[in-house]
């Protein structure tokens, strides 16, 4: 439990220290989101239609951001293989590193979205289902992430890589979270896809570490 | 004498070298015969006209756009648990046959909805699935370019595939929460009663059969091209080393 607790540790000051990136993640976001009505148009009206997609998508993208770093920069310096060696399991230290990305990266998302909903002009009853698809949602990227940055730890410039071999997983994630909040705005019953979104969340954190550590074993085969 | 003989690269070369001829010349057969008659001795449908002849293409391509992905998906499994390298670089050749299958598949069905539907391209559930898989091969290849070390490429892309084939069959199942189909549904089987008429479906099925020879052709091709690039790969390093 306290090797656990220090590896958290570690990694969250590793994050939240200079050169870490966890605001990174929450920039990207917010600039995201900024962008959109510039392409759509500042009309409040075609804004609410896209608001619940604008911030889904845009926390989607903002989660790979930091996600190449995940495991390489510890294999490039070796800390990974100590880390393979120590009496931690690995699907731990992948469980780990996953939750930390989520709390550096995935939860300020969560805390900005309604504010950022607000210029989106996203409807009011939507508001606490979108925070709640978020909230639920956003675990399963990190952990998913993981998977992604675990298979691509040994290639140089991994990052497009990296995104072209996460996004695809996170489209259910998406579909049950936006069609929670979308239903919501639209004054439907949001509960079906948000107990599915649950369920996948569950589902990914429960399995995500066994397959990260599994290709980290191949890895530093 | 047991399948696993096949897979000792020499005994895969020796046999796919003999077969590959006669699945070439089945493959020809049944895509002349099979088109043939579909394009040109089948009626028009009282419907579509002429349009419905496009389906002898896209039909054949969308099931073995998917029965790739379960190949590499049964291939991978073979490789990870067996660490037969013919079973891996079988997989790796097939990725790209059947991500030109999704992508036929797709434009043909383009060509057929732009006069039928009155639209190229719509979000509908089977479309949208199809363009995720397409998404999911170009993944794999793209894991495949990437490693240098052949055999850490297999198992990464091993891994890719499997997490990938939960996922695309999720997402099949998630789009259709998310959007009401505009494509039909299956109306053809081995096995049921209800299928398309008798003129339609005995010349689909021929081509069918020929896309799957295509299939298993260029496959055994690539696989054996892959075989000789492994080969040539490790004789330059006996070359470096000496």
């Amino acid at each position: 439990m306290s090797a656990g607790a220090a590896v958290l540790g570690r990694e969250l000051r590793l994050a939240l220290r200079s050169g870490g990136g966890a605001g990174l993640g929450l920039a990207f976001f917010l600039i995201t989101v900024l962008l959109m009505p510039f392409g759509v148009g500042p009309e409040p009206e075609k804004l609410a239609t896209v608001a619940v997609g604008t911030l889904w998508i845009a926390a989607l993208l903002a989660c790979l951001l930091s996600l190449d770093r995940l495991f390489q920069a510890d294999q490039e310096d070796g800390t990974l293989d100590i880390l393979a060696l120590s009496p931690l399991p690995l699907e731990t230290l992948v469980a780990l590193k996953a939750a930390a990305h989520w709390l550096s990266t995935g939860l300020p998302l969560v805390a900005a979205a309604p504010l950022l909903g607000i210029t989106l002009n996203l409807p009011a009853p939507a508001f606490p289902w979108l925070v709640a698809s978020l909230a639920i949602g956003t675990p399963g990227l990190s952990f998913l992430g993981a998977i992604g940055a675990a298979l691509t730890i040994g290639i140089r410039r991994g990052g497009l890589l990296l995104s072209l071999l996460v996004l695809p997983l996170y489209i259910p994630s998406l579909i049950f979270g936006a069609s929670a909040a979308t239903a919501a705005a639209e004054g439907r019953d949001p509960g079906p896809a948000m107990l599915l979104l649950a369920g996948l969340t569950l589902a990914i954190v429960a399995l995500a570490p066994f397959v990260g550590a599994a290709a980290i074993r191949l890895n530093l085969r | 004498m047991s399948l696993w003989r096949y897979a000792n690269p020499a005994e895969f070369m020796r046999v796919s070298g003999r077969v590959l001829p006669v699945l070439w010349a089945l493959t020809a057969a049944c895509l002349a015969i099979g088109l043939g008659w579909g394009f040109f001795i089948a009626p028009d449908d009282y419907q579509q006209g002429a349009t419905v002849k496009i389906l002898f293409i896209h039909v054949p391509a969308a099931l073995m756009a998917i029965n790739a992905w379960l190949m590499m998906l049964v291939t991978s499994l073979i490789w990870l648990v067996r660490r037969h390298h013919v079973s891996a670089l079988a997989a790796r050749a097939a990725a790209p046959v059947g991500a030109t299958m999704t992508v036929i598949a797709l434009l043909t069905g383009a060509i057929w909805g732009q006069p039928m539907w009155g639209t190229w391209w719509a979000w509908d559930p089977r479309l949208t699935s199809f363009f995720i898989l397409f998404v999911f091969y170009l993944g794999y290849i793209a894991l495949w370019e990437a490693v240098d070390e052949p055999d850490k490429a297999a198992d990464l892309t091993s891994v890719l595939c499997l997490v990938g084939s939960v996922f695309a069959l999720l997402s099949r199942y998630a789009v259709f929460f998310w959007s009401q189909g505009l494509h039909q549904g299956p109306s053809l089987s081995l096995d049921r009663t209800e299928n398309v008429d008798n003129a339609f479906y005995w010349p689909l099925l021929v081509s069918i059969a020929g896309f799957v020879l295509l299939f298993l052709s260029l496959v055994l091709l690539r696989t054996r091209t892959e075989i000789r690039a492994r080969r040539l790969r490790a004789l330059q390093e006996v070359e470096a080393r000496a």
